[in-house]
């Protein structure tokens, strides 16, 4: 590729955020608000120590949700199932890391296996009935969705309930996890006191990037999903099995979509409880979407994402609305699909170009 | 022109038509008229342009030169809306109905664009059913498509079409889903039609239908206009010569390089059957080492499937299939590729490439569990892709700006070129080739021809599948006739001539 075609390629998601910043002030000026405030005001809010830790601890989950979704998608599928899977995984988590008894880093890591397992089964059943009885994952895994928050609400009321002492109240939440099953914040090792907690999980969602990298772009197995993604008939005629495939696929989706609970859980609530934060399923996707299902972009989409919702908090207090967010979030969304889209189709038609000037030449 | 169209007019003229895809010439200066009440046959292999030229027609795509008279007026179209609007309507090979909707609902769909609820039925069904009496097209108007059988379907899409004013009726290969009790039904349809003054335009590569209905019958080939003859002067063996060609260059001598171990071996080999038909049957091939073994056929024979099987993508009834005496009858294609067998498909570019991925990800393909490309912890070797993949640009003349470049932006010769080139290095132990040069152009052609034939002569057994007669009589070392599924002749390749060929494929030799 020519170099100016590189710049290009690594310049478009700042040019997209340009216009994405144009639009923004186009409808604060609709509004009647300064945008020049506003701009202002969510910056200075947005990159306060306070809010720095936020950020980050809202973008893990976000970011493992999204590799998650990308997981699928590379193999052409679409994992809508994200949401039911984490959180059924995080129940049960929760629940056996209640019961369990186990030395601290064992303990902990038994929670994430015990996650992992419980999401990639939920989202096998999918791959399952793709495989065999012919049902689009997108329709299968929305209704495991359902099926897997009624099973939530069900084992949280009348199962896993928390005893009151009298025995006589349920509490629909876990118990909490003793001591060995939790993660300490990371402030006291990198030595910052006067913040916030900072989830010692970003330390897993960096691993998950790198697996997800090493996965998909070097291994066998990775080149079997792409390739399947990018043309699953010569996939198959080079020996790819695609129904094997796509259990795996599914597989792997959900059990990356079963960390998703995890710093939550093991870093924060350290229980289940009927607070714990839903709709990151959902979330993930728009990351994905955002950082093209790069394992890099993603990781900014999740920070970008998660500093639009802190950020936007003090606009309230300056009367400003709120949901000006909401509209940001989804501009920026669709500016960068939409660019990204231009710019690859402009590089195409320029290495089209390119390889036909070489005929040419030495015709 | 035969006396007998002389007093008729020209339905539509088609004058220097020309069309083309990157790296393929799809319609090469054609010009030939079609007269008014006629049905008119275009027969053509594969690839040989027909479609386009009928996508020119319905103006779902425009020339690049040449013009068209469409009932003597000058026609541009701009979408297949003005075709319409100009009397021309297509019947397409797979049809164009909504299944959960009635035939008069499917047939006045799209002209009156209220709401369904609000349509009037008594507005609409006696015309229809009129229309479908005027041109002996028996259907009951109230019918739900989902009840109807295919050749029941197909009448629907002709009224339909008629319904909108055609005069002039496009069918592609409509016979193809056809039983053969409903192709006998159509024709009686289409002669009555062409009473009552429809032109018809019948596009097919089955040259006994072709011989049984058309009045005229244009034959293409590589994307030219080779002739257009009526009935009366036509004959099986002579479109068959026109659709193939005849001028055969003199294979080269040489000396054989056989070798007395066995290649590739099949034994009583079956399909499974689809619609009712096995697609290839009772197949038994001995291919030895330093072996070319051609299969001539003209396509939809069942060479497809025969392919598919031995790659283990397509299932067989009976049968076994031995690579070098191991049996591989029961492995799958991932298995079937290590062991050794390389695959140069039909289709380049969705089954051969990955043309959103470079150059070094596609050497990789079809040896991705390799110990060549694999790890021995499943970690890909790009290292190695990466040295492969400049080898195979170098050696097959792969004109790229580099290996990085994606396959896409190849000419469609060059890809051919990069595929054959990943297919025949690293040792394969048998070569299934299928279509090798099919739209290449000259000379991508010729080198692939050679590298096939220095293969060959290193040691390698290769099945050539095509329906390319220079190619199968200039390098096979065999030559077998498909037809129906059976391998029906073998021929002696320095013998045989394009006519014997010719005859065999179009199943007249029997």
């Amino acid at each position: 590729m020519k170099i100016y075609l590189k710049i290009l390629s690594f310049l478009t998601p700042v040019i997209a955020l340009a216009i994405s910043f144009g639009l923004t002030t186009f409808i604060l000026i609709i509004i009647d608000r300064d945008p020049v405030e506003t701009f202002t005001l969510m910056f200075d809010y947005g990159t306060t120590g306070k809010s720095i830790v936020s950020i980050l601890n809202r973008s893990i989950p976000l970011y493992i949700s999204a590799v998650a979704v990308a997981v699928g998608f590379k193999m052409g599928m679409f994992n809508i199932g994200v949401e039911g899977q984490y959180i059924l995984g995080a129940l049960i988590a929760a629940q056996v890391g209640a019961v369990l008894i186990l030395p601290r880093p064992l303990h902990v890591f038994t929670i994430f296996i015990v996650a992992a397992i419980v999401s990639g089964i939920w989202a096998g059943i999918s791959g399952y009935l793709k495989v065999k009885k012919g049902v689009h994952e997108v329709i299968s895994t929305i209704m495991l969705n359902y099926i897997g928050a009624g099973i939530v609400a069900y084992l949280l009321a009348n199962v896993f309930f928390e005893k009151d002492e009298n025995n006589s109240l349920k509490v629909p939440q876990t118990n909490y996890l003793s001591e060995s099953g939790q993660l300490p914040p990371l402030n006291n090792i990198l030595g910052i006191e006067d913040l916030p907690n900072l989830n010692s999980f970003i330390v897993g969602a960096v691993f998950v990037g790198i697996f997800y990298y090493w996965l998909v772009w070097k291994t066998s197995l990775g080149f079997d999903l792409r390739a399947t993604g990018l043309n699953p008939v010569a996939a198959k005629f080079s020996g790819a099995d695609p129904n094997k495939l796509i259990v795996l696929a599914m597989l792997i989706s959900g059990g990356i979509a079963g960390l998703v609970g995890m710093s939550n859980l093991v870093g924060y609530f350290h229980r289940y409880t009927i607070d714990f934060p839903t709709g990151l399923g959902f979330a993930g996707i728009t990351v994905a979407l955002l950082g093209r299902n790069h394992p890099i972009g993603m990781a900014l989409g999740a920070i970008l994402i998660s500093f639009l919702e802190r950020s936007s908090q003090i606009l309230d207090l300056n009367d400003i609305p709120k949901e000006i967010e909401r509209i940001m979030q989804g501009i920026v969304i669709l500016v960068v699909v939409v660019s990204y889209e231009v710019v690859r189709r402009y590089i195409l038609t320029q290495e089209v170009k390119l390889a036909s000037r070489i005929v040419d030449k030495n015709e | 022109m035969a006396p007998k169209f002389l007093n008729m007019n020209t339905a539509i003229e088609i004058k220097n038509i020309s069309k083309s895809f990157p790296g393929v010439l799809a319609n090469d200066d054609v010009s030939f008229d079609i007269i008014s009440g006629t049905i008119h046959a275009i027969v053509g292999e594969n690839g040989a342009g027909k479609s386009t030229l009928m996508k020119i027609l319905y103006g779902m795509q425009k020339p690049d030169n040449g013009s068209l008279k469409i009932n003597g007026l000058d026609s541009k179209f701009q979408s297949p809306k003005d075709a319409i609007s100009a009397g021309i309507g297509m019947v397409h090979q797979h049809f164009m109905l909504a299944d959960n909707l009635t035939v008069w609902e499917n047939i006045v769909l799209g002209i009156d664009n209220s709401n369904l609820s609000k349509i009037k039925k008594s507005k609409y069904i006696p015309d229809i059913t009129d229309l479908s009496k005027k041109y002996s097209l028996p259907i009951d108007v109230n019918l739900t498509i989902d009840d109807l059988g295919v050749g029941e379907k197909q009448r629907v899409e002709i009224l339909k079409v008629l319904y909108r004013g055609a005069n002039i009726l496009i069918l592609d290969e409509p016979t193809a889903v056809l039983v053969p009790q409903e192709v006998e039904e159509l024709f009686e349809n289409l002669k009555n039609l062409v009473t009552q003054g429809v032109t018809i335009l019948f596009i097919s590569h089955k040259l006994d239908e072709v011989m049984e209905i058309a009045d005229r019958i244009s034959v293409m080939r590589g994307g030219k206009h080779i002739g257009t003859i009526n009935k009366e002067q036509a004959s099986k063996k002579i479109l068959a010569e026109m659709m193939i060609g005849k001028d055969l260059p003199t294979p080269p001598t040489r000396e054989s390089v056989i070798s007395s171990e066995n290649c590739l071996l099949l034994e009583n080999f079956s399909g499974v059957s689809n619609l009712g038909k096995k697609p290839f049957e009772d197949i038994n091939l001995e291919i030895k080492k330093g072996e070319i073994c051609g299969i001539a056929g003209v396509e939809g024979n069942g060479q497809r499937e025969l392919s598919e099987a031995i790659l283990g993508l397509y299932p067989i009834e009976s049968g076994n299939i031995y690579l070098e005496d191991i049996e591989v009858t029961k492995l799958s294609t991932r298995e079937r590729r290590l062991t050794g067998i390389s695959f140069i498909p039909e289709d380049r570019q969705s089954q051969g490439l990955v043309v959103e991925s470079n150059l070094i990800e596609n050497i990789i393909l079809g040896k991705q569990n390799s110990t060549v490309y694999s790890s021995k912890f499943k970690n890909v070797l790009f290292k190695n892709a990466s040295k492969n993949s400049k080898d195979v640009v170098d050696n097959y003349d792969v004109k790229t700006p580099s290996v990085q470049t994606l396959a896409l932006a190849l000419s469609g010769g060059n890809q051919q070129k990069f595929v054959v080139g990943r297919e025949i290095d690293g040792k394969p132990r048998f070569l299934l080739a299928s279509q090798p040069t099919r739209g290449v152009d000259i000379g991508a052609q010729a080198l692939i021809w050679d590298k096939l034939k220095e293969a060959r002569d290193m040691g390698l057994g290769v099945l050539l599948i095509s329906a390319d007669l220079d190619e199968l009589l200039g390098l096979s070392d065999k030559l077998y006739v498909i037809y129906e599924g059976k391998l029906v002749k073998q021929l002696e390749p320095k013998e045989a001539t394009p006519e014997q060929l010719g005859s065999y494929m179009t199943g007249l030799g029997i």
